[in-house]
């Protein structure tokens, strides 16, 4: 098949199409360009679209990364790109609340998923909703907090290791 | 030195203390552990391969700690990590001595303030005899530090204490400030710098 790269305009139209108003207007800026789903109820179901959607065929989330906004709320951003299909890529973002900083998982539709959420998970505390091993991958069991929140504070011991220098 | 660069002229025998002797075959086997934690280690593997060749001195990785008695502890000391560093130290037969590699080793290095992760040294889990600075120091640094803990051994006593092998080693060395003051060439305004003004100048007024 000849790779039909969409535009973000066209890919945020043809989820629109489908789904209703589920997702923000495209963001551009000169590093990226991206749109929010702001109904997470219908996140699993549009990034599942996103995968098998003969148009879109984002076979490949190259990257999950977890983000605190230092603003009571985080943020998770998905890259996604047809690989060897349309050739296409696509930046999408979640957002939560520290509150309650509860998201779908993606693990199922994408296998990459899985320890990239288990990552976001340890260091910003989002929880995965829907993730069947949500445990850290990088701190030890026991690490207390979730060591990028902007509020993090060092402990002053781990296991009698004193830690601030 | 040690043997090696010694000469024999009169014939075949050699008379030694039986302590030396002991201290010179510790002293020329050195087995590390091998292992390695971040980017020191890449440095330390250079220091073993070929070009730095630390077989020449008897120094070469065991994959055991029972078999080891150096452990170089080459990088990065998580706090995940710093168990798994105490436990193999443990497992160390005595006498064992530790080198303290690099920044990180040493102080926490590049993640001291904002390492939440990281061991601030590693010696606030493990007795460290010798550190070597740098990030990373080179193979020449490493082999620096192994060659202080070879003087280290040849210092030692039958039932003395390691701490006042480090004395008596410490005793014998030129302190280091002087040592570096004394000859950097960029250093004007610092003690040894002033020191030797001093004394240049007492030398041009004698002649
Ligand atoms: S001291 Fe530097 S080179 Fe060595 S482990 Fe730390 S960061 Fe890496």
């Amino acid at each position: 098949m000849q790779p039909k790269p969409l535009t973000i305009d066209e890919i945020a139209a043809i989820v629109r199409d489908k789904f209703g108003d589920v997702i923000s207007d495209p963001v551009k800026t000169p590093t990226a360009e991206f749109f929010t789903i702001t109904d997470l109820e219908y996140l699993q179901a549009v990034m599942y679209f996103l995968r098998e959607d003969d148009r879109l065929k984002f076979n490949y989330l190259y990257c999950l990364s977890g983000v605190d906004n230092a603003d009571g709320t985080l943020s998770v951003v998905y890259h996604l790109e047809s690989l060897g299909i349309h050739g296409h890529r696509l930046e999408v973002k979640a957002h939560c609340t520290v509150e309650k900083p509860e998201i779908p998982s993606v693990s199922e539709i994408w296998r990459t998923a899985d320890w990239h959420e288990r990552e976001a998970y340890d260091l910003l505390g989002i929880k995965f909703i829907g993730h069947n091993d949500l445990r850290r991958i990088l701190c030890p069991e026991d690490w207390e907090g979730h060591p990028l929140r902007k509020d993090y504070k060092v402990a002053e011991y781990y296991h009698g290791i004193r830690v601030p220098y | 030195m040690g043997l090696l660069d010694a000469k024999f002229e009169k014939g075949g025998v050699v008379i030694s203390k039986v302590e030396d002797l002991l201290n010179w075959s510790r002293l020329s086997s050195m087995w590390p552990m091998s292992f390695g934690l971040a980017c020191c280690a890449i440095e330390m593997m250079a220091t073993n391969a070929s070009n730095y060749d630390l077989e020449r001195f008897g120094i070469f990785p065991r994959s055991s700690p029972r078999q080891s008695d150096v452990m170089i502890v080459a990088g990065t000391v998580t706090f995940k990590m710093a168990e798994r560093v105490k436990r193999l130290y443990e497992q160390m037969t005595e006498p064992r001595y530790v080198l303290s590699m690099g920044s990180c080793a040493n102080c926490g290095g590049p993640y001291w303030e904002h390492g939440y992760h990281v061991v601030k040294g590693v010696d606030r889990i493990i007795p460290v005899d010798v550190y070597v600075p740098g990030c990373p120091p080179r193979p020449e640094a490493l082999i620096g530090g192994l060659m202080k803990i070879q003087e280290l051994i040849r210092e030692e006593e039958f039932g003395g204490k390691r701490e006042d092998a480090k004395k008596r080693l410490a005793a014998k060395s030129a302190p280091a400030e002087e040592v570096i003051m004394m000859q950097h060439p960029y250093l004007a305004g610092s003690a040894g710098q002033a020191k030797k003004e001093k004394e240049v100048e007492e030398a041009e007024t004698a002649a």
